[in-house]
């Protein structure tokens, strides 16, 4: 049997006044591991972690840590660190009490803080800035300063609370890389929380996507991308067109439908199979939507349609064109590879795009 | 060109404020200076000196008098500090949007009455026949009538009473300033209490507090109607020196070299206060 | 209450010459001098406003200082307060007894006060109104209390009060045998009067409640009963005596203080006319009469008592029979300087513990 999973969370709730944030949350981090929480904002995540950190206590369920019931345990008392929104370092100190203050509060001797500080700022790549002040960091090095100073405590579980989130794209893109590189050099449990799914994608081994307080799904980054489990999933990790429009055919789990502008399009039904005449969605993402100067026979149900170029998005390797359907208006996002005959594509070119009925998902339309 | 005029416009803009302060504040004090240096030899007949100065620290009244008041201010700022303390951080800290200022907004009702009314109301209540001395004996906490009335706890009840909400702003807004996620850091580190009051809030909140240590020591040690109102007859305080020189001793020579030692010695002690805190002026008063 | 010195000039405007009939005084009083009803008729009966300034004699003789004799027209600062304060700081002009009715005073009373208020040969004051100050005493719980002295007396412990001023000082000198007034002129056998004082109110000092400072605030102390006996003014005592007859003014064994508060002319008041007019205006029998029952003080107009209320002369009567009439030390001018010794002292009875 495989140790204790370092955090676990069954049925947790949390009811406010006239709202429920946390609606029955079950998950499992094992040791060692990635886990992000990705969802829009308003969706509880914050509530759900500040849970886990013990700032707010579930109305009913209850949260285990290393197998030890949290609940009534002071955030103080916690085996978890948690990294703030906005790192939360004190002004009021250098950086070497900053990273000792959990180590003051443990009673450890000074001397002893002073190595354990030492190795630690090494550890994140930060030698001998002991002694500076907080506002003489730059952005990168204060984010590492503030992992280092829950890192020293040595945490079962370290709690991030979107840390990336005031820093500029390039820096950001940084470090995604270097806090992945980080929780494997600290073998500690991650839990990240954010909006951003890029950030949740390049990093996690698992991410729960998180909407209107429930857990939709939890898998890897992989699955979560090509295999959502609803229609909130598919549209919110990763970009995706949607079209929605009532079933007008099914073969086995390829769905028919008919969009309101009169189009009919294709796509599969990995979960639920919906019924002729109901409102169904189809997601597609733009890099599975095939371009060609003429049009694809329409044998295999390659959805092959006529489009007119409205836009092209250069942007080097992730180049998009966005084409506009010259009936309906309606517009769609399509992957342009920089290379061969769509290089000189521009604004009021016909082109033809068609996909394969196997590679877009059909989900039953929520109802509302 | 451009920066003569800006120039100008700046002097045009400070000249009121060059106004305000030469008219009221400077002028007075260069007259009251060579009032104090003027000692009287004769019936309209002054020498100049320091005599009036020596007075002060030659007559141990005067000087025990000083003392007396400025460890009287120091001891009012003090509990000011440990009764607004607490007050503010609950305001600041604990409480949101209308709560919040119904809050402030009561800490601010006894100043839309006067000094003098608010003092009255306390000997209302402090006198021997007042409301607290009927109260206990209706209780049987006490036998007979006590008088709460003409001493050092009168007056310092009255003095933190008038300066509570000089302390209070300022640290409600050092208090307002501090990130809640410091704190809720503190807790997560594995801080108690205690130890995030005096390693995060305090130092946070230090330049609020010793602003509003200096105001609450400076109105205290120029007030002059809570002490002798509320100290009947130990109500011995500076400025009523002062006053009495000025106004009963027509003795406006010594009063005027009283009251440059008030500022001296009152100064000091700031200073004083500022270096042990370690906080310098601009920034407690910069905020 | 601020300090600062109040700016040491006036703007003199020359405004003084534009008219002579219609002025307007600016009258520096005590509480009750000068009643709204006698304003209301002097306003009819001549062209002048008036504006009433009340204040006690230090802060008089300090506002006049500070603006060197203006910004006032007329003032009433007791009479031996005057002739020193001329002396020192030559805030007052002399009186030109041409303009005054003279026979509405009495005469007893106008020449003794000319006489205490004569400085370089020229008179600065006319009476106005006199008083003394005594005892004011619950005689139900405190009859025991004759004498100022009696103020220290173990049995009436914390339920006392008196003023920490210059009247205490000398109402005790007396009390205690000694003369404090012949040595006015003595200033060391003055410095011994006051030490002895000084000794007797150090040790007085723990059978004191407070010590008051405006009138109203002894009057709520006796009506409280929270003070039993209390060095006070006489009307104080008789205002008191209407609402609880156990409470009166007492005339001290060794005699009440007599003081008269007179008419001065600031030196730079700009309207004489209006004052003189004024002057004249109350000293009339009538009018005096409505003063004497406003304020409860006597004042020196001949024929002024008539028309005063029957209670008020009853209560007077009661305090002072004819020999404590003849027993009431009128205070002599005070010679510049004395008031810094006794500074001194009051300095040290308050200090002391």
């Amino acid at each position: 049997m495989a140790q204790t999973a370092d955090l676990e969370c069954c049925d947790l709730t949390k009811d406010f006044d006239n709202f429920r944030a946390v609606d029955h949350v079950n998950f499992v981090v094992p040791q060692g591991s990635f886990f992000s929480i990705l969802g829009p904002s308003g969706c509880g995540k914050t509530t759900l972690l500040r849970m886990i950190a013990g700032f707010q206590f579930p109305t009913s369920g209850d949260l285990l840590i290393k197998g030890q019931s949290m609940i009534g345990v002071s955030p103080n008392k916690r085996p978890i660190s948690m990294v703030f929104q906005h790192l939360a370092l004190f002004p009021m100190m250098n950086i070497e009490r900053n990273i000792g203050f959990g180590l003051r509060q443990r009673g450890v001797p000074s001397s002893e803080i002073k190595t354990r500080v030492g190795r630690v700022l090494e550890r994140v790549g930060l030698p001998g800035i002991q002694d500076r002040q907080i506002g003489q960091l730059s952005g990168g090095q204060k984010q590492r300063v503030a992992i280092a100073r829950c890192m020293v405590l040595e945490p079962d579980v370290l709690l991030l609370d979107e840390p990336l989130g005031a820093l500029d794209l390039k820096l950001r893109e940084h470090m995604k890389i270097e806090l992945k590189t980080l929780q494997a050099e600290f073998n500690t449990t991650f839990v990240y929380i954010t909006h951003d799914q890029s950030e949740a994608l390049v990093m996690s081994d698992s991410i729960a996507v998180m909407n209107k307080g429930k857990f939709d799904q939890i898998g890897t980054a992989k699955e979560l991308y090509y295999e959502p489990a609803n229609s909130f999933v598919a549209g919110f990790v990763g970009d995706a067109n949607r079209f929605e429009g009532k079933v007008t055919a099914l073969n086995g789990q390829i769905v028919s439908l008919i969009t309101d502008a009169g189009i009919t399009i294709q796509g599969q039904a990995t979960t639920q199979v919906p019924t002729i005449g109901q409102h169904a969605q189809i997601f597609v993402r733009p890099e599975v939507i095939q371009l060609s100067k003429d049009p694809v026979p329409n044998k295999e149900n390659q959805n092959s349609i006529k489009r007119v170029v409205n836009n092209v998005l250069f942007n080097g390797a992730n180049s998009m064109v966005i084409l506009c359907d010259p009936k309906s208006g309606e517009k769609i996002q399509v992957t342009l590879p920089q290379k061969g005959a769509f290089l000189e594509l521009d604004k009021g070119d016909t082109v033809y795009t068609s996909w394969k009925p196997t590679q877009a998902r059909c989900f039953t339309s929520e109802v509302h | 060109m451009v920066s003569d005029r800006s120039k100008l416009g700046f002097y045009l803009l400070l000249a009121p404020l060059l106004l305000w302060l030469v008219t009221l504040i400077i002028l007075p004090h260069i007259g009251l200076f060579i009032v104090s240096i003027s000692e009287k030899v004769g019936v309209r007949e002054y020498e100049i000196g320091l005599g009036n100065y020596a007075v002060f620290f030659n007559e141990p009244l005067y000087w025990r008098t000083f003392a007396r008041t400025a460890f009287m201010s120091i001891s009012t700022t003090v509990l000011t500090l440990l009764l607004g303390f607490p007050i503010a951080y609950y305001i600041a800290k604990l409480t949101r949007g209308r709560t919040k200022t119904t809050l402030f907004l009561m800490c601010l009702i006894p100043f839309w009455v006067s000094e003098l009314v608010r003092t009255f109301g306390w000997m209302i209540l402090l006198r021997e026949t007042g409301v607290l001395s009927s109260f206990l004996q209706y209780t049987g906490v006490i036998g007979g009538p006590v008088e709460f009335l003409y001493n050092d706890g009168a007056i310092m009840v009255g003095l933190v009473y008038t300066s509570i909400l000089f302390m209070i702003v300022p640290l409600v807004t050092t208090l307002d300033s501090l990130d809640d996620s410091l704190i809720e850091a503190g807790y997560d580190l594995g801080g108690s209490g205690w130890s995030i009051l005096r390693e995060i809030v305090i130092p946070h909140a230090m330049p609020g507090i010793v602003s509003g240590c200096i105001v609450v020591f400076m109105l205290s040690l120029g007030n002059y109607l809570t002490p002798i109102l509320l100290g009947g007859k130990d109500s011995l305080w500076f400025t009523g020196l002062i006053y009495t020189q000025f106004i009963t001793r027509f003795n406006w020579e010594l009063g005027s070299a009283f009251g440059f030692l008030l500022l001296g010695l009152s100064s000091t002690i700031v200073f004083f206060g500022l270096k042990l805190s370690r906080q310098s002026l601009s920034d407690t008063m910069g905020r | 209450m601020k300090f600062g010195l109040v700016s040491t000039t006036t703007l003199v405007v020359a405004l003084a010459a534009s008219s002579v009939s219609s002025e307007t005084l600016r009258l520096l009083t005590w509480g009750g001098y000068a009643p709204d009803d006698v304003i209301t008729m002097f306003e009819a009966e001549f062209d002048h406003s008036v504006e009433v300034t009340t204040s006690n004699n230090e802060e008089m003789i300090a506002k006049l200082r500070a603006t060197n004799g203006g910004g006032f027209d007329l003032a009433q600062p007791s009479q031996d307060r005057i002739a020193s304060a001329q002396e020192e700081f030559g805030i007052y002009k002399p009186i030109d007894m041409s303009r005054v009715d003279s026979a509405q005073f009495i005469p007893s009373m106008l020449g003794a006060t000319a006489t205490n208020t004569t400085f370089d040969g020229q008179v600065f004051g006319l009476p106005h109104v006199w008083g003394t100050s005594g005892l004011v005493v619950n005689t139900a719980k405190a009859s025991q209390v004759v004498d100022y002295i009696d103020l220290c007396d173990e049995s009436i412990a914390g339920n006392v009060s008196y003023r920490l001023k210059r009247p205490t000082l000398i109402g005790f000198a007396y009390a205690m045998g000694l003369e404090p007034f012949a040595a006015y002129s003595d200033l060391e056998a003055y410095q011994s009067i006051l030490d002895q004082v000084e000794e007797t109110l150090v040790a007085c000092k723990a059978n004191v409640k407070t010590y008051w400072d405006g009138g109203d605030e002894i009057k709520n102390l006796l009506r409280s009963g929270e003070v039993l006996a209390a060095m006070a003014w006489d009307t104080g005592g008789w205002q008191l005596n209407e609402d609880n007859a156990d409470i009166t003014f007492v005339a001290p064994a060794s005699g009440a203080l007599g003081w008269i508060d007179t008419f001065v002319l600031p030196s730079r008041g700009r309207a004489d006319t209006a004052a003189y007019d004024w002057i004249n205006f109350v000293m009339r029998p009538d009018v005096a009469a409505i003063i004497t029952n406003t304020a409860g003080n006597f004042t020196a107009a001949n024929g002024g008592d008539e028309g005063v209320n029957a209670d008020l002369k009853a209560r007077y009567q009661g305090s002072f029979d004819q020999a404590a009439i003849d027993n009431i030390k009128w205070y002599p001018p005070v010679p510049a300087g004395l008031e810094a010794l006794e500074g001194a002292t009051l300095d040290r009875i308050s200090a002391s513990n």
